[in-house]
């Protein structure tokens, strides 16, 4: 792979389109911005403003730039968020690689890159959650999402009981990378 | 064909050797339009390098646990992929 990434590189160089350099402080202005307090700070926002909410799940690029995010740094992407609720459980996979919304939950964790999780989560998602420690009851749906270079997914999780009147910033606190993937709760 | 949100549509069950986004567990599968997306130049034709590849509408699809899986399927289970428009026909 790193092999792979320093002939691109070269070939870009060599044609003048962009040095090394430069290829790198891109890479670093996007990742030092990236990570999953974004996630958390949409899922908070969305539990305490209803109105927010309704905008984050009909239409999730407009919503996230009303907070100064964005996905789309090289090439259009569409986000949707999708909500769990006493009657559905959603949970996010990449079947063909990694798609992952990193500007929202940083670099993608390594069993979300692996064959076992990728193949697994499609033909056995309850399996999947249990071994997470999750269990959801038969009756709840499991919705599972597999993203693509098109379209990237979030979970907006299940506000945590007993939490009303906590501000944002307590309530972004109770956000797990995971719960906004779908293997948490 | 341009298809709507609760549109019953099937998947091809071509097999063609270059990249392709069906899954080999979607094709002849019956499925529900969950919702429709901008149109993106075709995968396929992508992969391929070709620099006029078409445009097409992009669907979410939601197939059922034992549509896929059949017997093997887990009880109360939705997969959802996203499809380009050519690959899809009225179910």
């Amino acid at each position: 792979m790193t092999a792979r990434v320093s002939g691109l590189i070269g070939a870009l160089e060599m044609r003048g389109i962009a040095t090394d350099a430069e290829v790198t402080a891109v890479l670093e202005r996007f990742l030092a911005a990236a990570g999953p307090s974004n996630g958390a700070r949409l899922v908070a926002r969305a539990w305490i403003d209803p109105a927010f909410r309704t905008r984050l799940l009909a239409d999730a690029n407009a919503a996230i730039a009303e907070l100064g995010l964005d996905l789309s740094h090289w090439a259009p992407v569409e986000l949707r968020v999708v909500e769990n609720t006493e009657r559905v459980h959603n949970i996010i996979v990449c079947t063909l690689c990694s798609c992952y919304p990193i500007a929202l939950l940083g670099p993608a964790p390594q069993w979300y890159k692996g064959e076992a999780y990728r193949s697994r989560v499609v033909r056995e998602p309850r399996a999947v959650l249990r071994e997470f420690g999750v269990r959801v009851a038969d009756d709840v749906e499991v919705r599972v999402w597999d993203s693509t270079a098109e379209l990237r997914y979030l979970v907006l999780p299940q506000r945590p009981p007993d939490s009303d009147g906590w501000d944002e910033r307590r309530l972004m606190q109770t956000v797990t990378r995971d719960a906004l993937i779908g293997t948490a709760v | 064909m341009s298809f709507a949100v609760g549109d019953r549509v099937r998947t091809s069950g071509r097999d063609p050797a270059h990249h392709y986004r069906v899954p080999r567990y979607l094709r002849a599968k019956t499925g529900r339009i969950e919702a429709v997306h901008a149109a993106f130049p075709l995968a396929d034709a992508r992969a391929a390098g070709d620099p006029a590849a078409p445009i097409e509408t992009l669907y979410t699809v939601a197939f059922e646990g034992v549509e896929v899986w059949a017997g093997a399927a887990e009880p109360n289970t939705v997969y959802h992929a996203e499809l380009w428009e050519s690959y899809l026909t009225r179910g």
